[in-house]
């Protein structure tokens, strides 16, 4: 009896599990050679066009860009595109570990333990593994510098694993810099990346002052200086029309007689422009910022009062300008004496390979900042601004949580002998399903040690009888190809992103499990020319 | 299928041989009668029904439906299954009326329902197959819901006196309870979200009028963190930034200006045309516009105010202005958002600058904006000065947090339930197995046709049990002829016995439900009874299915 419509489709019990797992492990499989830091990169190939590639090691860039069928395989990938907006790293992790532990969950099906023992041993062995990785958390209490020092070690262990490995001192370095003066916001809008063609990667570098993409305006100052350090310039930041001045009355409409009545009107409004030009200028200003287009007569009003204009600055770098000039966005200039007009040293246009950008020196506030990045290739420079972003990203949810935990491994290791220990404690069935959940974890140390071509099983065998025998910042040296002490090696991670990857596979590995029947609904008929 | 399809063109014109056209387009049309037309809507039924059977109960498994417009929904409610699965079969779709009208009933025991009424069916064909009339099953039928709704109240336990005017902590645990039997089957963390249920509801509950109005909840959803951060937060939600980058995020003791006016200059319905020709008339209507933004502004200002939400945008002029002025300000609040935020805080929708006077502001403890996660994701929180409450979901990926949603509409449905009649019946499908031994036992003493509808009803309630034993991986049969015999002993003793023993669906080695502190309410169980005999007694009651079949 079929009670669906005819192109509708079901999965049974045993086999809607399948499809789970086939579903999700290949996700997983897929992106387990781009885990750790001597893990690969893929080649990301658009439908659309052969032109178009991506060279990715971001887990939720390869995830984000695939189209899936498979309804696990999507939930996979969902986790990864929320792990990748909450924290921005731990992408490619939290899709691998969900992957084994529905790997681990498929055997313990196969040997008959019933999926809701199942779910109940994730369950607890979670907690367990959550409750051992917090007490071994960091809570970098110390001193700023510190702490400084720590953030450092977190951006070398995100960069390690990305394009810009080869020069992660410079680039981690650049990272905190840039994350510390954001003063603990965490919107990362606030940090400009500019990517230019030529040079080498080398050659990026973050700037003190701040730089926009764009040009200054025909016939005004290319260069102002203060001449006093006391007396900063003074930049007017706006979003404004500046094309012709309407008046935004709905409805309003000229009509006229002939041709000196139009010409009246029209020179009216040419006065009104000019007005607004002058309103804006006693401001007393040198440079005047916009949003919005700058047409040519305002243009040339302020050529000729000798002030700077710079047209069509959008909305980021408009607000990312008014953070490091401490100056408000105007729309109304009416009242010169309430609005904050912002300051700084030095405006001056800059070459970078061909473009020609703008430079704010000598800002007052640094809230706001520019990474200017250079490299051989556009898609080195997208890999890298990806990179870094992530990067970005983890320091800045760092500073807002302090806790750290240990990489390389070694939290992972931690965990696994935790969820272990309080596995032999149960009597029932759900010891089975957290031996497999502790399992998983080791699984994850190995694949590790896999990617960086080492010797695995001797490795986590080494790593694990490490930590059982009490040295919990045991981890994997990848460069020498051994156990080493993790603390040492300076591999540190966020707790948070770590937290979140443990907690969001579980639960997500947990709904897939209980899942006994998909339905697959009709797709939905499309008229022609939708 | 050829077989049970007759065609429409019986009736041959003597005369002529042509068939009499009685429908139209009739010959491609085809048609079922009589006992055949039920049976086949009794598959239909049962086939829906054994999709959710294995989704009953604390142990049941979810369901994985792509929707036509390709989105993926996990889900174990009942109602939601049904609907996102797009049925195409009649009495399939009756089912989903079923569930969903225990949905906005009750707002739990959706899956339940269908199964009973599954199992209804399943029962009925055996009877029809012994020639007894669907009329007399459908009857057989009524009498035994009576019957069981009878039991059902005799079991019921009442949790509170009735008219109590403050909650204790025992009816709080009774609360918390039953919204984790009722959470229980969808969400790991079932306990957690039931206290935060129970916590929501009971801040919007009027215990004077022994209800709770759920539509000052709201229930709201962002991913990251996990269902464990799933909070109530004292306030509404929006999911909306503030105007201006440059407007203070926090504002504290906010009097609010709530518009359904945009910053813009008047714009009338009436189609009108403003022409001007002189240069006079044009300054002057320029003059005109800058004094529309400034008296709004100062209109605002004046009333007191320091913070704006606006269901409308704001002209980029009047948001500098705002900001300059020290007001906070949100555009695009929606309708329904406006009015929430007008009853939490107490204000009033003003639509014109001119009626804006202090009374009509609200007050709010405080207005936040918080940013979530690193794409500069913002929410708004208005913690206003009346009980209005937001739960706010948080989970690993999206359709977790839908899921969670939904139960969590479904527990503040139980615990509203249980405010407005303060019943509960124990769990566990205690209550069938009750009800199923009283049938029984009427049906001994019955001398007439009904006996075998009777009976037939009591072996329909005993797949609840079954269906429940099965899910939680225990031996169906065994586990409720266990049950059953325990009850039975209880009954020897006193016919009205009060029992509270269930299918020890959690492995917890006790049968007593009270000890498990496993309670459904009283309202779901027996609307359950009476909507799945309803609707059995419909579909028994149709004998001819014309269609495109």
């Amino acid at each position: 009896m079929n009670v669906l419509k005819s192109e509708a489709s079901e999965e049974r019990g045993e086999f809607s599990h399948q499809s789970t797992f086939i579903g999700a492990i290949a996700i997983a499989d897929m992106l387990k050679t781009t885990l750790g830091p001597l893990g690969m990169d893929k080649i990301l190939q658009s439908m659309s066009g052969v032109d178009s590639l991506t060279i990715t090691n971001d887990g939720a860039t390869i995830l984000s860009s695939l189209s899936v069928d498979n309804p696990a395989a999507r939930v996979l990938i969902n986790l990864s595109t929320t792990q990748d907006q909450e924290i921005g790293d731990g992408t490619t992790s939290v899709v691998v570990f969900a992957g084994e532990l529905l790997r681990m969950a498929e055997q313990l099906i196969a040997r008959g333990i019933p999926v809701p023992v199942i779910r109940e041993g994730y369950q607890r062995a979670s907690a367990a593994a959550l409750a051992a990785l917090t007490e071994s958390a960091n809570a970098n209490d110390g001193s700023e510098e510190a702490f400084r020092e720590e953030l450092f070690r977190i951006a070398m262990t995100t960069l390690s694993s990305k394009i810009l490995n080869v020069d992660k001192k410079f680039f981690a370095n650049m990272a905190v810099d840039a994350v510390l003066r954001l003063g603990g916001s965490t919107n990362l809008a606030n940090i400009q990346i500019i990517k230019k063609l030529g040079k080498t990667m080398e050659d990026s570098f973050l700037d003190e002052g701040f730089i926009l993409d764009k040009q200054i305006s025909v016939g005004c100052p290319v260069d102002l200086k203060a001449e006093d350090p006391e007396h900063p310039l003074r930049v007017l930041v706006a979003n404004t029309s500046m094309d012709a001045d309407k008046v935004k009355i709905f409805g309003s409409k000229a009509k006229v007689s002939g041709a000196t009545e139009l010409a009246a009107i029209e020179s009216e409004e040419r006065r009104r422009m000019r007005d607004k030009c002058a309103r804006i200028m006693k401001h007393d200003i040198n440079c005047f910022v916009n949003r919005q287009l700058v047409y040519n007569q305002a243009e040339e009003e302020f050529a000729a009062k000798g002030v700077m204009c710079i047209e069509h600055a959008d909305f980021d770098g408009i607000e990312r300008l008014s953070l490091v000039l401490d100056a408000d966005i105007l729309s109304t200039f009416d009242t010169p004496e309430k609005a904050r007009v912002g300051t700084c040293q030095r405006i001056h246009e800059i070459m970078i390979g061909e473009d020609k950008l703008i430079r704010f020196a000598g800002v007052p506030k640094n809230q706001a900042c520019t990474i200017v990045l250079r490299g051989a290739s556009k898609h080195l420079l997208d890999e890298a601004e990806r990179s870094l972003h992530d990067a970005l990203a983890v320091l800045s949810q760092t500073v807002k949580d302090r806790h750290t935990c240990l990489g390389a491994g070694s939290s992972e290791m931690l965990m696994s002998l935790a969820v272990s220990r309080e596995a032999d404690e149960r009597e029932d069935l759900t010891q089975v399903a957290m031996g497999s959940f502790s399992q998983a974890l080791e699984n994850i140390c190995f694949i590790l040690c896999e990617n960086a071509g080492l010797d695995a099983n001797t490795i986590v065998a080494k790593l694990h009888a490490a930590h059982a025998g009490g040295h919990k910042t045991a981890g994997i040296d990848i460069v020498n190809g051994c156990v080493g002490d993790a603390r040492e090696l300076g591999i540190v991670e966020a707790l948070k992103s770590k937290r979140q990857m443990v907690m969001s596979a579980t639960e997500a590995a947990s709904q897939l499990l209980k899942v006994d029947n998909i339905i697959r609904c009709a797709p939905r008929e499309r008229q022609q020319g939708q | 299928m050829s077989n049970n399809q007759q065609s429409l063109t019986m009736a041959v014109d003597e005369e002529t041989g042509r068939p009499v056209i009685i429908i139209r387009d009739q010959e491609e049309k085809g048609r079922i009668t009589g006992v055949q037309a039920i049976k086949q809507n009794i598959a239909a039924a049962k086939s829906v029904s054994f999709i959710l059977s294995t989704s009953l109960g604390p142990k049941g498994a979810d369901k994985i439906i792509v929707t036509p417009d390709s989105e993926i929904v996990i889900s174990n409610d009942g109602a939601t299954i049904m609907e996102q699965m797009d049925l195409e079969h009649p009495i399939a779709k009756l089912l989903v009326d079923l569930s969903k009208c225990q949905d906005s009933e009750i707002g739990d025991g959706t899956t339940g329902v269908v199964v009973l009424a599954g199992a209804l069916l399943d029962q009925a064909e055996s009877l029809l197959d012994r020639g007894i009339h669907p009329i007399r099953v459908a009857d057989g039928y009524d009498l035994a819901s009576q019957i069981a709704v009878d039991r059902v109240r005799e079991l019921s336990m009442p949790m509170r006196a009735n008219c109590a005017k403050d909650v204790t902590p025992e009816f709080k645990q009774f609360l918390v309870d039953a919204a984790s039997t009722a959470l229980g089957s969808k969400i790991a963390q079932g306990e957690k979200l039931a206290n935060v249920a129970v916590d929501a509801v009971l801040s919007v509950a009027d215990l004077n009028r022994n209800d709770a109005d759920l539509s000052l909840l709201k229930v709201k959803g962002k991913v990251g963190g996990s269902i464990e951060d799933t909070s109530l937060v004292d306030g509404i939600v929006l999911d909306k930034d503030i105007s201006h980058p440059q407007m203070k995020d926090v504002t504290p003791d906010a009097k609010l200006a709530i518009l359904t006016c945009p910053f813009e200059p008047p714009k009338p319905k009436t189609k009108y045309e403003l022409s001007i020709s002189t240069v006079e008339q044009y300054r002057s209507l320029a003059e005109t516009e800058q004094k529309f933004f400034t008296d709004m502004i100062q209109r605002v200002k004046d009333s007191g105010a320091n913070t704006v939400i606006c269901q409308w945008g704001f002209d980029d002029e009047a948001n500098s202005l705002l900001m300059q002025n020290d007001l906070t300000a949100v555009r695009w609040v929606g309708g329904e958002d406006i009015e929430a935020v007008a009853i939490a805080t107490g204000g009033r929708i003003v639509s014109r600058f001119e009626d804006l006077t202090p009374e009509k502001l609200g007050t709010a403890v405080e207005v936040r904006q918080e940013m979530y996660g690193t794409t500069g994701d913002h929410m708004i929180t208005i913690q206003g000065k009346r009980g209005y409450k937001t739960v706010f979901v948080r989970g690993s990926n999206k359709m977790v947090i839908e899921e969670a949603k939904r139960s969590l509409h479904d527990a503040m449905c139980v615990v509203r339930d249980l405010i407005r009649a303060p019943t509960l019946v124990p769990g566990g499908a205690c209550a069938e197995i009750a009800a199923s031994l009283r049938i029984t036992s009427v049906a001994n003493e019955t001398d007439d046709i009904e006996q075998y509808a009777l009976r037939s009803f009591a072996a329909a309630l005993d797949a609840i049990p079954m269906a429940l034993a099965r899910n939680s991986g225990l031996q169906p049969i065994e586990a409720v002829a266990q049950v059953k015999a325990k009850q039975l002993k209880e009954l020897e003793r006193d016919p009205k016995y009060k029992t509270t023993l269930g299918v020890d669906c959690m492995a917890r080695g006790t049968n007593d439900m009270a000890e498990q502190r496993v309670f459904e309410t009283l309202a779901s169980k027996t609307q359950q009874l009476t909507l799945a005999t309803q609707v059995t007694r419909m579909v028994l009651k149709i004998d001819d299915i014309i269609g495109q079949l």
